[in-house]
This record gives structure tokens, C-alpha cells and sequence, in this order.
């Protein structure tokens, strides 16, 4: 779809929709959101962004191939998962908690994280899937 | 004790890195491994002998019940002693036999895996764990049957074999579990304890009969034995080690192992003694029809095995304390066997008898220890043999039914196994040299001192039987809870009886052995029988079921998505017809519903518009544009029920549905009608009755008094236990948070699957090639 007014308003919303997903991730533990949907809202923000620039400046954008994103959050989710058994001898996926908070983002704990990875994991499984079929059907 | 068992797990880890090493002339140092680990558990006959047994445990999944836990008593000891023992000599002689292959590495992680495995099997305590080595044994097995992977015979037999073993190994973890809830504990050792409650529970016949499925199979037992045979495809070292000295003793080990917890009981020492005679005596008599080496010694190896089995069945002390010395009289003359087999087969290139004369000229050392092993195993004195085949025939002598039945059985047997010895071992060694074999070459030293250092120990302990009996064989006893003060291995007990069953024996195996030559023509007579062995019937039964699961696949696999959902969909009408029908009370309590809303009208009039545009649509982007609304329409719903999280998740899950739709949409041809006027009225049928059914059952639900304590515990901890206010987040990130990681894992290898599929297609080119 080649209209200038999508392809400008595609470059603006890009990183708003991303700032929004980041934002999403991040309430999660307290207002609806989480993971799960920051990292679909962020894919749609790519998406959109391939539908009114084309694909392959979608991913020049990207630098990498998102199927990468796959096993990097698989392994921040594992690793928040097993930090505690590591480091604490507690059970697996313990979530463990910062006592001082930071501003922003609160105390950081390690449910937070596994979050990430869920948003990691959402964003790479998702784009693979769209950019593969369009770019083969 | 962990460590002991890990180090083979180890090497053959540091193989896949440092392989290129053990390739070269650095192959013998391997045998580093097995030595340090045979001193390692030699050091502790002390401490056996004096009754003094070490235990040590490891929590592994404690919630289970399963736990590491290993215990070394005299059997696990005899056992340790054997797979390092002979193992040592198994990697020194394969340093030679396999000299300078191109797999050479690769062949000794399989082994010290193997080696590593057994050595759990022997001492694990808890039955699980033992069911873990058990499985690692027939896999390192598989893949050492399977070495010469370019052979389609033996790739053959390593499947059957991991069949066969694979179906045992899960017949032993459910009879592990059948054990572990009658007695409420995995650990063999406090199931001793519960001795009385296991024999008198209902479930005892189905526990004994999974334990032997279990031991059956790993032991070769008929009508399980044919996979024995079958896996002397695997290169002689393999044979030697696995498949007559050690692994297939595993189920002979489980069987003595568990004989004070299931055992004592007529069902266990009929069935044992019935399927022990079976064997023994089928497999001996099918020696006489063999002229390959390894055949030969393969059929009298599943004899040795069933008499094992035979002798533990008979459940005497007299008869344990012969199956204890019998183990170690075969690993010993057996082991040799197959390791001068390997010797004659690596330098002559021939293990037919009929064909192999003479070679004492020509490799004088081997010849030797064919000689020791050959007389050990026909039982003359002054061997170990001798001693283990009095201690037979006084377990079968102490009897109290059937006296004459059994020894004349176990004479047969033993007079057949002697036989095969002498087929085996001296056959091919005297006689005139053929010119054929004149320039065969001398084996190196690694070929002729491993099997002459094994027939030599045979004689050793024959002379000196108190060498074993303080340090092995009372400890055995003891582990099984027997007595043990009476036990004396003697080499001459003065003219008794036994003295001349065993002349009888040993004068008709010398005398078969001069009355019958092996010959082509009796091995062609056999193969007759063939369509009525065991392995033909499992053949043909595998093929059978191979051509079901294709007719299977042919009729439900077919390709058309349309005919999945539909079978997939009168399924589930099927089966909740069934229940729903037939327990619904078709009661609906108005009065618990709220008020419709004007939104809510709205929305449903929406969907039914939007379902009656999916059917009749005339293009497929309009049909798609419906689905997008329906979907948008069900998010709605669920503001309205205040599920914020999930209209969420479904608007963005709905777009990205309607995109990828779109997307493979505007590639496709052009939109055609596919289906007749008679298809769509069956799938509407079929449609409408599922909703109706769903909405029976959604009815229904409301209906059921609502259980909320699982409701109430995530709503007051959420806060507490995870700090979070928003409870269905806290549960998928932390209370499941499990259940989360797996589940990405699955998207992951789907978006995986769906890149391969469309990414990794053989390009037309390489197709052609294959």
C-alpha cells in the first residue's frame, strides 16, 4: 500500500506503538497488560510499518532476522526462572523481589523479567511467522 | 559412588570434543576409565565381606519419591566388578580390533555410556532410578548394534532389539509403579520390609508379571530371545561386553534383586522355573544347528541365561548360591569366547566353523585361551566351571518334586553348552591348517592377552574357589537376605552322586562333539522351522502394524482442512452427546441471569450479521473482513464482563489474524466455489449441533454451585505471596509461571515449524537428485 499519508503517519507511529507496548509489558503486574499483549501490540507496530514501507524496510530497520528474539527471550524467561534456584536454593521460578524501588519502573523483581522474555519471545514468534508467510506465499 | 558412575557419562561428553585423541595410538589410554573405576570398587570388597554394605543418597526429585540413591552389597559389587573388570578389557582389546577406524571415538562413548549405565543400573536402590539406566543401557545398546550403520542388517537388528528391550523397559517402570503404591515407597530396600504386604495384595500378579515382561526381554528369555541372536551384528568387543557378559544379565540381576520382595510365592518359582527350562533347553539345542562363531555363542549364551533364570526360580539357598558362582563362571569362559571369536574373525576374516581348521599353527595364544574357556565351560576340573556345575545340579538334586525331571533337563542343557564350547573354541584351532588360512598374521598383543587373562581367572578360582567365596559370593547371599556361614566352594567333595552326573555330563559332550560336525546342511534344516519362531510371528506382526498406521494415515491424514475440522468437530459431538444427554437436568435458573443491556443486543445482532456474511460471502476478503468483526465483536463482550486483559489479548490476536489472513489471501487464485449445495448443509448440521451442544454445556456449567477456592486463593495471595494487583498476571507470571515458560516454548517451536516448512524447501534441483 503505497499512500504517502500511512507511510508518514507509519514512521511517527512506529515508536510511539513500541513506547506503548514497553509501557503495557510494564503495568502489567498491577493494571491490565503484561507481557503477552505488549509483545503483540509491538509486532503490530512492525507489521504496520511493513505494510506502508514494504517489508524489506521493515527489516533493514530490524538488523537482525526476528526469529532471533526467539531463543534470547526464552532465555531471559528461563534464566529469571532459575535465578532462584541458583542463587537462593529456592524452588523453581520463585519470584524474588528488590527491596529498594527505582524510579519508573518500581522494585524490579524477577517476575519482571520472565515478563520480558514473554514479550521477547511473543514479539520474535509472531514476526517470524507474518514475515515468512508474506515474504513466501 | 556418583562420581564413579558420572565419569562415564563424562568421557563420552569430552569424546565429542577430544575424539580425534583416542583415534590414533592414544586409543588404549581409554582404558584408563574402566581400570581406575574396577580399583575404585575393588577397594571396597573389605568392607562387603565383613557384611559392612555402603549406601549413599542424593535427593534428585524428592517430591516423587525418587531419589539417587545407590547401595553397594554383594551383588551390586559382583556386578561393578564385572562391567569394570571386563570393560577394561573390553576398551584395551577394542584399541586393537578396531584399530584406526574412522568411528573409533564415537564407538567408545557408546561404550563408556553403556558402561556408565550399567554401573547405575547395579547400584541404584530406588526402582525408578534403576528404570532410568535400564532404558540408557538398551539405547547405548542400540547404537553399538547399529555401529556399522551403513549395513542394513544391522540397522535391523538394533531396532529390533530396542524394540524388544524398549517394551521392557516399560513394562519395568510400571512395575515399579504398581510396586511403589502397594508398598508406598520406591526404595528396594524398604520395599523388603513390606515383603508380606506386596505377595498378599491383589496387584501382586500384575507386579510379578511386569517384572518379568522387564526381565524377559533385557535376559533374552523365550519368547523374547530373538533379538539376542540378531544383535551379534554389533562388532565382537560389543557382543563380548554387552551381550553376553553384562547387559543381558540385567534382567537377571532385577530378577534376583527383587526375589526376597516378590518372590517365595508359587506363581514366581513356576513361572521362573517353566520359562528358564524353556529357554535353557530351546536355545541349546539350537547351538547344534549354527556354524557361525557368534551364533553359536549367542544361542548357548540365552542358555546360560535361562538357566540363571531357571536356578533363581527354583528359589533354594542351594540354587542362589549356584546362580551366584554361575554368574561369574559365565562372564568369565563366555567373555573369552566371544573375545577369541573376535581374534580368529579379525585375522582369518572367516567365524565359520566349517571352514576355520588348524589355527593353533598360526595364532598359538589365542588357541590357548579358547583351550582354558573351552574347559570352563563344559565344566571339567580343575576350572570354575567344575564348581559351578556341581553347584547346578545340587540346587536340582535338593528339590522336592520333579527330582529326575529337572536334572535330566539341566544335564541336557549342560551337555549341549559344552558342546557349543567345544564348536566354538577348539574346533577351529585343530586339525590340519587349510592353505587358505597359511599367511594369516599373528594378532597383536591386545587381542590375545585380554581373552587369555579372562580363561586363565577361570582356572584360578577353579583351584582356589575361597578366592571368590569370602569376597563375592557370601556377600551375594547376604544381599538377598540368606544365610551365608555354610557356603564352601570346594573343588572335590569325594565320590558323590553329583561327581557322576558330572562325568556323565562332560563324557556325552565330548562324545557329541566327535559324533556330530556342524554342516550347512543342519543349519538349512533349522530355517525350516523359521515360519514358526518366535521372530518370524513379531516380524510379521510389526509389518502388520506398520501397514495398519498407513492405512490409518491414508484415511484421516487425507490433506484437506475442511475434512479435519469436520472430523474433528463430530468427535466432540460425539462425545459430549454422550455424557450430556445423558446426565443434563435441563434446568435453567432464570433468575441468576442479569438483564440484557441495549449493548449487548447491539453486539449479538453484529454477530449474527456478521456469522450470516461468513456463509454466503462471494469473496474470500469479505469473509475474512467478517471474521475480524466477529472477533472484535467478542472483545466487547468481554469490556462488558469486565475481562479487560483478555479483550485485550483478543483485539490484538484478531488483527494480526485478519493481516496473516490477508496476506496469503491476495497470492491465492481466484475465489472458487468448492463445495456443493450438499456439503453445506452437512456442515451446517454439524455446525449447528455443536453450538447447540455448547450451549447446553455452557448452561450446564452455570448450573453447577461454583467451587471458588481456587478463585479465592489467587485473589487474596495475589497481593500477599507476588505483589501484584492484577491477578490474571500474576498468575501467568508467577503462580503458573511454569506453565507460561512451556507455553512459549511451544510458540517458539511453532513459528519455528512454520519457517521451516516454508523456508527450507528443497530447492527443485536437490529434489531431483534424490
Amino acid at each position: 500500500m503505497k499512500t504517502l499519508i500511512l507511510r508518514t503517519a507509519s514512521n511517527y507511529l512506529l515508536p510511539i506503538l513500541l513506547l506503548f507496548s514497553i509501557f503495557i509489558l510494564l503495568r502489567g503486574h498491577y493494571l491490565p497488560g503484561g507481557g503477552f499483549v505488549g509483545g503483540l501490540i509491538a509486532s503490530i507496530a512492525f507489521v504496520l510499518h511493513a505494510f506502508a514501507n514494504g517489508l524489506k524496510n521493515t527489516k533493514r530497520l530490524l538488523k537482525f532476522h526476528p526469529g532471533y528474539l526467539m531463543p534470547i527471550g526464552l532465555a531471559v524467561s528461563f534464566l529469571s526462572g532459575i535465578l532462584p534456584v541458583l542463587a537462593l536454593d529456592e524452588p523453581f521460578m520463585t519470584s524474588l523481589w528488590m527491596h529498594e524501588a527505582i524510579p519508573v519502573l518500581g522494585k524490579l523483581n524477577t517476575a519482571l523479567f520472565f515478563d520480558i522474555g514473554v514479550y521477547i519471545v511473543v514479539q520474535g514468534v509472531t514476526l517470524t511467522i507474518i514475515f515468512t508467510i508474506s515474504e513466501s506465499a | 559412588m556418583l562420581i564413579a558412575i558420572l565419569t562415564g557419562f563424562a568421557f563420552a561428553v569430552l569424546l565429542l570434543f577430544g575424539g580425534k585423541l583416542v583415534k590414533g595410538k592414544l586409543a588404549i589410554l581409554s582404558t584408563f576409565i574402566p581400570l581406575g573405576l574396577f580399583i575404585y570398587f575393588a577397594r571396597f570388597i573389605g568392607d562387603v565381606s565383613s557384611k559392612n554394605f555402603i549406601q549413599q543418597d542424593y535427593s534428585w526429585i524428592p517430591s516423587l519419591g525418587v531419589n539417587l540413591s545407590f547401595k553397594l552389597d554383594g551383588l551390586s559389587l559382583l556386578f561393578s566388578l564385572m562391567i569394570t573388570g571386563i570393560g577394561t578389557l573390553v576398551f584395551a582389546y577394542t584399541s586393537a580390533y578396531l584399530k584406526g577406524h574412522k568411528y573409533l571415538d564415537r564407538f567408545y562413548g557408546y561404550l563408556s555410556v553403556f558402561m556408565a549405565a550399567m554401573l547405575g543400573l547395579v547400584l541404584s536402590e530406588n526402582i525408578i532410578s534403576l528404570f532410568v539406566f535400564w532404558e540408557l543401557t538398551s539405547i547405548s545398546s542400540f547404537f553399538l548394534i547399529g555401529f556399522n550403520n551403513d549395513n542394513p542388517a544391522s540397522r535391523k537388528s538394533a531396532l529390533t532389539a530396542l524394540g524388544i528391550t524398549g517394551i521392557g523397559g516399560l513394562l519395568l517402570l510400571a512395575g515399579g509403579v504398581v510396586l511403589g503404591n502397594i508398598s508406598g515407597t520406591f526404595n528396594i530396600s524398604e520395599m523388603l520390609a513390606n515383603h508380606h504386604v506386596i505377595v498378599g495384595h491383589e496387584y501382586y500378579i500384575l507386579a510379578a508379571c511386569l517384572i518379568f515382561g522387564a526381565a524377559f526381554t533385557k535376559s533374552a528369555q523365550f519368547p523374547f530371545h530373538f533379538w539376542l541372536p540378531g544383535a551379534m551384528k554389533a562388532p565382537t568387543p560389543v557382543s563380548t561386553y554387552l551381550h553376553s557378559a553384562t547387559m543381558v544379565k540385567a534382567g537377571v540381576y532385577l530378577l534376583f534383586r527383587l526375589s526376597p520382595v516378590l518372590g517365595g510365592t508359587d506363581f514366581w518359582n513356576t513361572t521362573l522355573t517353566i520359562i528358564g527350562l524353556i529357554t535353557m533347553v530351546y536355545s541349546a539345542f539350537h547351538t547344534l544347528f549354527r556354524t557361525d562363531m557368534k551364533g553359536i555363542l549367542a544361542y548357548s549364551t540365552i542358555s546360560a541365561l535361562g538357566i540363571l533364570v531357571f536356578l533363581i526360580g527354583l528359589g533354594t539357598h542351594e540354587s542362589f548360591l549356584a546362580a551366584a558362582v554361575f554368574i561369574i563362571v559365565h562372564a568369565l569362559y563366555k567373555a573369552t569366547l566371544f573375545l577369541i571369536t573376535g581374534a580368529v574373525d579379525h585375522q582369518a576374516k572367516s567365524r565359520d566353523v566349517t571352514k576355520l581348521a588348524g589355527l593353533r599353527k598360526v595364532m598359538p595364544m589365542v588357541a590357548i585361551a579358547a583351550l582354558l574357556a573351552a574347559i570352563s565351560n563344559a565344566g571339567i576340573p580343575p576350572s570354575v566351571g567344575f564348581v559351578g556345575k556341581d553347584l547346578i545340579y545340587e540346587g536340582t538334586l535338593h528339590m522336592e518334586n520333579s527330582v529326575v525331571l529337572l536334572t535330566a533337563l539341566a544335564i541336557i542343557t549342560n551337555v549341549l553348552i559344552s558342546y557349543a564350547g567345544y564348536v566354538a573354541g577348539i574346533k577351529p584351532f585343530v586339525g590340519k591348517l587349510p592353505q587358505q588360512y597359511e599367511n594369516v598374521k599373528k594378532p597383536p598383543f591386545w587381542l590375545w592377552f585380554p581373552p587369555i587373562l579372562l580363561g586363565a581367572l577361570g582356572f584360578i578360582f577353579g583351584i582356589f574357589p575361597i578366592l571368590i567365596q569370602n569376597s563375592l559370593i557370601k556377600p551375594i547371599l547376604w544381599s538377598i537376605g540368606l544365610e551365608a556361614s555354610e557356603v564352601h566352594l570346594k573343588l572335590w567333595h569325594g565320590f558323590t552322586p553329583i561327581l557322576g552326573l558330572s562325568a556323565l555330563t562332560i563324557g556325552s559332550g565330548i562324545l557329541l562333539y566327535f559324533i556330530l560336525k556342524p554342516s550347512q546342511k543342519l543349519e538349512s534344516f533349522i530355517a525350516k522351522f523359521d515360519k514358526a519362531s518366535p521372530k518370524y510371528i513379531m516380524e510379521k506382526t510389526t509389518w502388520a502394524f506398520g501397514r495398519f498406521s498407513a492405512f490409518w494415515t491414508n484415511v484421516f491424514q487425507n490433506g484437506y482442512l475442511r475434512n479435519y475440522v469436520s472430523t474433528i468437530t463430530l468427535f466432540l459431538i460425539i462425545l459430549m452427546a454422550f455424557t450430556l444427554l445423558q446426565e443434563t437436568t435441563y434446568k435453567i435458573d432464570y433468575s441468576s441471569f442479569s438483564k440484557l443491556t441495549v449493548y449487548e443486543i447491539v453486539i449479538l445482532s453484529i454477530l449474527i450479521l456478521a456469522i450470516g456474511l461468513i456463509v454466503f460471502a462471494k469473496s474470500r476478503l469479505a469473509a475474512v473482513v467478517a471474521t475480524g468483526i466477529m472477533g472484535y465483536s467478542i472483545c466487547l463482550l468481554f469490556v462488558f464482563y469486565s475481562a479487560p486483559d483478555l479483550a485485550m489479548t483478543q483485539f490484538a490476536i484478531d488483527t494480526l489474524t485478519v493481516i496473516l489472513f490477508v496476506l496469503v489471501l491476495y497470492r491465492l487464485p481466484k475465489y472458487l466455489k468448492l463445495s456443493d449445495y450438499k456439503m453445506r448443509i452437512r456442515d451446517g448440521i454439524l455446525s449447528l449441533a455443536f453450538g447447540g451442544l455448547i450451549t447446553i454445556l455452557a448452561l450446564e456449567v452455570l448450573a453447577q454451585p461454583v467451587n471458588s477456592e481456587i478463585t479465592d486463593f489467587y485473589a487474596k495471595n495475589a497481593y500477599l505471596l507476588a505483589h501484584g494487583k492484577n491477578v490474571v498476571n500474576v498468575i501467568l507470571v508467577d503462580f503458573r509461571g511454569a506453565d507460561t515458560m512451556v507455553e512459549i516454548s511451544v510458540l517458539a517451536i511453532s513459528a519455528i515449524g512454520v519457517f521451516g516448512l516454508l523456508k527450507l524447501r528443497l530447492k527443485s534441483v536437490e529434489r531431483y537428485q534424490k
